[in-house]
């Protein structure tokens, strides 16, 4: 499923004509292909075979440090310039180029895979009145196409005819919103007359005049011109491309947007090449350092300049100049020069050796086995391998809630039957006992239609059922009958039921389970197996829920001819509607409903009256007046509902988990402890999403207030967000202060952090949102919504998501992260610095587009307090070290200049220069960064504080970079004029020179190699062999090159290429030689000890803090994690269960439905008459390879 | 309820891999439990304690401070003697050769300089000629020249590498030896004499051979044409250096220090460091136990002036000096022990008081949470 978004790549805007108006004719390709609409054909892939030399080569060449070594070979070739041999810079080059190409592209071909696997399906299309398999690439606008049961829907289609009744049609619209529940789509009965003649849907010839292709999944505004008549579209004729058609067994439709133009496609979102501010950061430092190579340069081609105006001109006799006897002219080629030798300030090696790191940490990711879910056999994923450090500078976390919170699985978990709690465990002592995966389960197997996943444990609730208490028949009788669930029979005789709501199908499985089994409905009746008798019940009204009325009531004939109204809903609502009788039930309920819903679960009260048969005959007249009235319908027919669903006798409650996954409060609370802002973006209602967010830590009680905002116009909207942030911080301004941070003329505008007096939380409701996210609130929202603790955001589409994540990005400075699992989620996780997909719940697609992917939520905070810490200080170390021996062994170079002419002289031996990087430093550090850690996962765990330096970006900044510059500065200092100063005029112990040249190269840099070794070491926190290996092994590496390299056999060989003769040998074995270096080593290190010990003394940070204590308690391991004990609340919060759409209930319920003659109504559902025939196995429709994992009530 | 049943050992792994069915034949995707790639590493982990960095400082100022003093007496007992004779001043003996230089004056200008000794010069000593503001080790300078060609390569001694322009050839013959830094070879000569009491001028025997490099002389510095000792022969069809007044293979007589091996030559080619720069130039022997080498008295250097330096600012000196197992004179090495060993002495007190008073503020407990 997931591969068909796989592609959500580019958003392939081929024709971006502004389309006004779309003006489609059916069956009439001639007429279709002159408007240039886009094809069903997807296309995500960059390059092809011809295209990918060029192009790869052109951007990576377009990448600054890439283009800057290019120059700088330029320079090279230049003979009056170069001061370095050529292959110093090409071999580097060469193989960053290669290595980049070489990535860029696999991927490529991974995109061409999956685009040509997209558009290479098929599907059938009417062609010259004919059925044809075509592919879908070829599939144009305007053509009609045949969909199948179980088919994903090829683009977005025009609903012509179905197989079912009504032009009907299901679709699963879970890759496009998330939902899980299936939706309904209806076709003009015009054109649903059609059915699946192909004669007539070949001469079909419909004109569409539609609105151009947008991103709104939810409008479509269109007429549809037939035989002169024009019908007007709606979304509900609309088949969107990324649904999968279900329960319907086949449709035709005609293609209304293609490939790109879908809308599908239109909401994906452009990719974005992700950087990391680490990215950023260095980008501009490597400018500043370009910057500042300018300055050393110009600086010595003064130098230069002076020189060879004073010195050089009368030096001639010794040292004629050449050509450039001009000394600004060679002053100018001695700037270039320089540009040469100094460039080693940023190596290209640290380009490459950052995407080793990442990728080295990238792979931790996926070897974790912390992050490995068993279960389904999914490991963690690091699916971009660049942004590792990112993970550890997070500082907000958008999550999805449905399938990422939760596992979008209900359960029912409690009831209160006519003032009896059921649903807990009780040990002998009487003490509740807590529910694991062990405690006994209830056997249900005397039940033979009982779900065998069914899980409940209180054994009580069945021994009364099985005793026959009435209410409790009464309580299940209820459940069974009154929802709007859809009963399936699968083909090995498998109930399954098909419901609107997860909610409602885990109230019908329940009482499934209990022995009232719901069998089948039809328009007029359900039948139901009770206590192993088959019953009918008469369907005589339905009172459908909407969020209004908060309720739903079924008006049934039972068997002995009596009526009965059974009602459930919101408990507030249901409270009102009681019989004064039962108030001592209510306060018995009562208590019980705030004991559930104190513990997150989402509570329904049911209650039940028996009517008065003539009342209902003049009711269900008034009922008919109302539901054909022309205007006010909605409110008539409520206030109809409203009459009859009075004075009702309490039933009880139930009380329906909707199950969190594992591990998620505690995740939520180390989270906040890391000082994480979470938001969640669902698209659930208020209420749920308010109930989940308690149960889930991220509403506490003790926080000091939870604001509400649920306003109907921008003014209110406005008004409220004001009022909420005067509460958190009356000394707010009205405008928001920034903070400028203009780079090269980038200008951003940063809000910001402010200060609030507590934790407080904001819930805001879809319409708020979407005032709040206008431009002219945008700001107020944001700061209001920062101050808070955790955000909730509800009844939020794909795209108000994506906008919202994007909103904090670009007016914060901060690191976020989209967490997500659905289709639904795609924009934000591609929006935000880091993606995270929830892999396993609702397809691939939120995988496919994310950064990382792992099957669990409680994941994440392994993923950032440990894999994300760890990657940003083992980058940041890295860097900060890498620039430092840089820094160091350039400044060198800079010191001498002043001492040789400024001629460009390099200090140390050119094989030193190619080698430094390559070979004697590239290990150790690389090392370093990939084994270094501060303090083990336990403690990073612990101690979740450990994960703000990233937050604040402390490890590594402009000043810890201008830290970096002046020890380096210092350390250059030292390692030039400590051996300049021991070695100028002295002599060897046998009286030969050793102030030569080659000798003092070799002096300076011996001593730079063991200073920044010294250095590492101080760097490295943990030592594993391999550092050890690797440090040492490089020294050894050094010397055994450079004795190799200065010997005869190498010099008689390559005579030119290694004039260093000999130079080991006469100068190491100088004890002054020595004593010089161990000088210099060491007044280049023992600052720096003094310097961090002092710190550490005076202002320990955090990290020094348990590092100190985790030395301490080395024996004694780390105290094992507290038990997250939950909170009971005595506050009072109704989460009521059921789902914010209408779903087809709307159909079994509506008048329409129950007033239709009962001959033109094709059986929706099988007319069973009598009890016995029902329990035959259904043979109505086959449905070939249900999935059942998809029908949330099965598992 | 789930919450509860959340359990961090079956995230350790200790779950039998995958329930689902099937699951036996298929490979699980988990993860190997191997401690790299689980980041557990057996490692040491030193962290910078008061127990660990004030010792350090306080044994290393211990370190440091009797090597510098070791380094320092050392230096000082090295006697070192040192005498300029550019002849800038009016009053130098040699101004008159330093202001009429030219390169191809027939008759070499010659100046002697008086000089004394207060004390004697005990065991070998040895002579250097130091130059200064020369600046050798320029770039275009150090590269004009021709390994190959000194090493006796019999191609590039016709065919000298183009890093020696403008000295490559003259007259069209290729010039051996090529480039800037063979072209400026130093030709002072220098000759010392002690001067008796009774007045007697007793030349002093200096020691030419052995002052270069031994990998210098026999490996990097060969002559052309093998063991053929004809060098007017082999070196027949180049040119000398423009500076030169003779040619290569005339720089000695004696066959093993003549043409590329002649070690003033060699010494010469293995350019300085700094612009200021002394080379090894005579070795005078101690000749018995008795007798100090130079006994302390007076002495005279005779400098046959062949050098020009005064356009570019340099100087010229004539250096004696004795040595030691740490080599010449140089009494910054052991100055710089002492003051860093002090220093760090100093720090470990100032850390050690630092620590007393604030160091317990790292000391756990206080970890918020």
């Amino acid at each position: 499923m997931g591969s068909l978004l796989s592609s959500f790549g580019l958003n392939c805007g081929k024709e971006e004509v502004n389309e006004e108006e779309r003006h489609i004719r059916a069956n009439d390709r001639a007429f279709n292909l002159s408007r240039h609409y886009a094809n069903n054909a997807i296309k995500t892939s960059k390059y092809n075979i011809f295209t990918f030399l060029p192009l790869n080569l052109f951007e990576q060449l377009q990448r600054l440090a890439n283009a800057y070594f290019i120059f700088l070979l330029i320079l090279q070739l230049i003979p009056q310039i170069s001061s370095l041999s050529w292959f110093t810079t090409v071999v580097p080059l060469v193989l960053v180029l290669s290595i980049t190409a070489a990535k860029d592209g696999t991927d490529d071909y991974n995109r061409h895979k999956s685009d040509k696997q997209v558009n290479n399906r098929e599907v059938e299309v009417l062609i010259d009145g004919q059925l044809k398999k075509e592919k879908w690439m070829n599939v144009q606008v305007g053509d009609i196409i045949k969909l199948e049961t179980d088919e994903f829907v090829t683009a977005d289609l025009l609903l012509l005819s179905s197989s079912e009744p009504l032009n009907l049609v299901y679709v699963e619209t879970a890759e496009l919103d998330g939902e899980t529940n299936l939706k309904v789509k209806q076709a003009l009965t015009v054109t649903g007359e059609i059915g699946d003649s192909i004669e007539n849907l070949a001469a079909f010839d419909g004109e569409v005049h539609c609105e151009p292709p947008n991103n709104h999944l939810d409008k479509f505004k269109g007429t549809l011109t037939l035989n002169g008549e024009v019908h007007s579209l709606d979304n509900d004729k609309i088949l969107l491309r990324g649904c999968t058609l279900r329960n319907t067994e086949w449709c035709f439709g005609m293609v209304i947007f293609g490939g790109p133009d879908t809308k599908l496609m239109q909401n994906s979102g452009k990719t974005k090449f992700k950087r990391t501010s680490v990215d950023h950061l260095m980008n501009l430092l490597v400018l500043c350092i370009i910057g500042m190579l300018a300055l050393l340069c110009t600086v010595l081609a003064i130098g230069n300049t002076i020189w060879e105006t004073t010195e050089g001109s009368s030096f001639t006799v010794f040292l004629p100049s050449t050509d450039s006897s001009d000394p600004v002219l060679s002053g100018f080629l001695t700037f270039w020069s320089y540009v040469i030798i100094l460039n080693t300030v940023v190596p290209i090696s640290l380009y490459v050796s950052v995407e080793m790191i990442r990728l080295g940490n990238s792979f931790y990711i996926n070897w974790d086995r912390k992050m490995y879910y068993p279960r389904k056999d999914t490991p963690a994923q690091a699916r971009t391998t660049t942004l590792n450090e990112e993970l550890g500078q997070i500082k907000y976390i958008f999550s999805d809630k449905t399938g990422t919170l939760t596992q979008n699985i209900m359960t029912f978990n409690r009831c209160s039957i006519n003032g009896k709690s059921y649903g807990e465990v009780f040990d002998f002592s009487g003490q509740r006992m807590e529910i694991t995966e062990k405690t006994e389960k209830v056997d249900f197997s005397w039940n033979p239609l009982a779900d065998p996943k069914f899980a409940f444990h209180d054994h009580s609730l069945v021994e009364t059922v099985k005793l026959g208490t009435p209410e409790v028949h009464a309580f299940f009788r209820l459940l069974a009958l009154c929802h709007t669930v859809m009963p399936e029979e699968k083909k090995d005789g498998q109930l399954a039921y098909q419901a609107q709501s997860p909610d409602e199908g885990a109230l019908v499985l329940a009482a499934r389970n209990f022995g009232f089994v719901f069998r089948e409905r039809t328009p007029e009746s359900i039948s139901v197996v009770e206590m192993g008798e088959h019953t009918t019940y008469e369907l005589l009204a339905v009172l459908d829920f909407n969020n209004v009325r908060k309720r739903m009531s079924v008006i049934v004939r039972n068997p002995e001819g009596k009526l009965y109204l059974y009602c459930k809903g919101a408990d507030t609502i249901i409270y009102e509607r009681l019989h004064p009788s039962c108030t001592k039930l209510m306060e018995v309920t009562s208590e019980h409903l705030s004991e559930y819903a104190g513990e997150g679960l989402r509570t329904l009260a049911l209650a039940y009256k028996e009517i008065d048969e003539g009342y209902f005959e003049e009711w269900r007249h008034r009922h008919y007046v109302a539901s054909t009235a022309m205007d006010n319908r909605e409110e008539q027919l409520d206030a109809v509902y409203e009459e009859i669903e009075k004075d009702l006798q309490l039933l009880g409650a139930t009380a329906v988990e909707d199950k969190l996954q594992d591990g998620v409060p505690q995740t939520i609370e180390q989270l906040a402890k890391a000082d994480i802002k979470i938001w969640v973006l669902t698209g659930d209602k208020q209420e749920t999403a308010e109930n989940i967010g308690y149960s889930c830590n991220l509403l506490r009680e003790e926080m000091a207030e939870v604001f509400i905002v649920a306003s109907n116009s921008p003014e209110e909207v406005r008004e409220e967000l004001r009022n909420a942030r005067k509460k958190m911080n009356p000394r707010s301004g009205d405008e928001p202060t920034f903070i400028k941070s203009g780079i090269l003329g980038k200008r951003s505008q940063v809000m910001q952090e402010e200060e609030t007096d507590g934790e407080y939380a904001m819930v805001i409701n879809g319409h708020s949102l979407a005032f709040a996210l206008q431009k002219d609130m945008e700001m107020e929202f944001l700061r209001t919504a920062c101050m808070c603790q955790t955000v909730i955001c509800c009844r939020v589409t794909p795209l108000q998501k994506a906008q919202v994540v994007e909103l904090v990005k670009k007016h914060k400075k901060v690191v976020t992260l989209a967490i997500g699992d659905g289709a639904n989620d795609v924009s934000m996780i591609k929006a935000a610095h880091i993606g995270v997909g929830i892999s396993g719940q609702e397809g691939m697609q939120a995988v496919l587009s994310s950064d990382f992917s792992f099957a669990q939520f409680r994941y994440l905070q392994r993923l950032l307090l440990v894999h994300g810490r760890w990657s940003y200080l083992r980058m940041c170390k890295f860097l900060r070290y890498f620039f430092y021996k840089n820094f160091t062994f350039t400044f060198v170079h800079f010191w001498y200049g002043f001492f040789c002419g400024f001629s460009a002289q390099t200090v140390y031996d050119q094989w030193f220069i190619t080698l430094y990087n390559l070979v004697y430093t590239a290990l150790p550090v690389l090392a370093l960064a990939l084994f270094d850690q501060d303090v083990n996962d336990r403690w990073s765990f612990q101690y979740p504080q450990l994960y703000s330096p990233g937050q604040l970006n402390m490890y590594f900044n402009k000043k810890v970079f201008l830290r970096i510059l002046l020890q380096s500065c210092y350390c250059s200092l030292i390692l030039f004029f400590i051996p300049y100063a021991c070695v100028h005029d002295t002599v060897r112990d046998d009286g030969k020179d050793i102030a030569d040249y080659q000798s003092f190269a070799l002096l300076a840099q011996t001593s730079l190699l063991i200073t920044v070794n010294i250095q590492m070491a101080l760097d490295t926190y943990y030592w594993t062999a391999v550092n050890h290996f690797f440090l040492w092994g490089s020294m050894s590496v050094y010397f055994a090159v450079t004795f190799t390299m200065y010997s005869n056999g190498m010099f008689l060989i390559f005579t030119s290429s290694f004039p260093f003769i000999g130079t080991a040998r006469n100068s190491l074995n100088q004890p002054n030689m020595w004593l010089t270096m161990f000088l210099s080593t060491m007044l280049c290190t023992l600052p720096v000890v003094a310097y961090r010990f002092l710190f550490i003394q005076l202002y320990p940070t955090i990290n020094d803090k348990v590092r100190h204590k985790a030395r301490q308690a080395k024996a004694a391991p780390p105290p094992t994690p507290r038990r997250f004990t939950r909170r009971r609340i005595s506050t009072r919060r109704s989460g009521y269960a059921f789902s914010h759409a209408r779903g087809y209930g709307d159909l079994v319920t509506s008048g329409r439905f129950l007033l239709r003659p009962k001959r033109t109504r094709p059986a929706l559902f099988p007319v069973v008459d009598s009890p016995v025939t029902s329990t035959t196995p259904q043979t109505y429709r086959t449905i070939t390879e249900e999935d059942e994992s998809r029908s949330p009530t099965s598992e | 309820m789930m919450a509860s049943s959340y359990n961090a050992k079956e995230e350790d792994g200790h779950h039998s891999g995958a329930s689902g069915p099937g699951s036996s034949t298929v490979k699980s995707r988990k993860p190997d439990n191997t401690a790299f790639k689980q980041q557990r590493l057996p490692a040491w982990q030193p962290i910078l304690t008061a127990g660990t960095v004030l010792p350090a400082f306080f044994v290393i100022g211990l370190i440091f401070i009797p090597i510098g003093i070791g380094l320092y007496v050392t230096s000082n007992n090295i006697k070192e003697f040192e005498i300029d004779y550019t002849g800038i001043d009016m009053s130098s003996p040699c101004f008159n050769c330093s202001q009429s230089f030219s390169w191809n004056s027939s008759v070499p200008c010659k100046c002697s300089l008086a000089f004394s000794l207060d004390q004697p010069f005990e065991s070998n000593v040895f002579m250097y000629y130091g130059l200064s503001n020369f600046y050798q080790n320029h770039r275009r300078y150090v590269k004009s020249r021709d390994d190959s060609q000194l090493n006796g390569d019999s191609f590039s001694l016709t065919n000298p590498s183009k890093e020696c322009e403008p000295y490559r050839t003259s007259e069209n013959k290729p010039i051996a030896p090529c480039g800037a830094i063979a072209n400026s070879l130093f030709n002072d000569t220098l000759e010392l004499f002690y001067i008796d009491p009774n007045g007697t001028r007793t030349p002093i025997p200096l020691i030419k051979k052995g002052i270069a490099w031994w990998t210098d002389k026999h490996v990097k510095f060969r002559n052309p044409g093998g063991n053929n000792s004809n060098l007017t022969a082999i070196f027949q069809g180049t040119s000398k250096p423009v500076n030169w007044r003779k040619p290569v293979y005339e720089l000695d007589t004696d066959p093993e220090n003549n043409g590329f091996i002649n070690e003033d030559f060699i010494v010469w080619m293995r350019t300085a460091a700094l612009p200021t720069f002394r080379k090894l130039y005579r070795i005078i022997q101690k000749k018995n136990n008795m007798t100090p080498t130079l006994p302390r008295g007076n002495y005279t250097l005779e400098v046959t002036y062949n050098y020009p330096v005064r356009s570019f600012e340099g100087r010229k000196r004539m250096i004696l000096s004795t040595i030691s197992w740490m080599g010449g004179k140089n009494p910054f090495l052991g100055i710089a022990y002492i003051t860093v060993g002090s220093v760090c002495f100093f720090l470990g007190v100032v850390l050690l008081i630092i620590h007393h008073k604030y160091g317990n503020r790292n000391n756990s407990s206080d970890i918020p949470n």
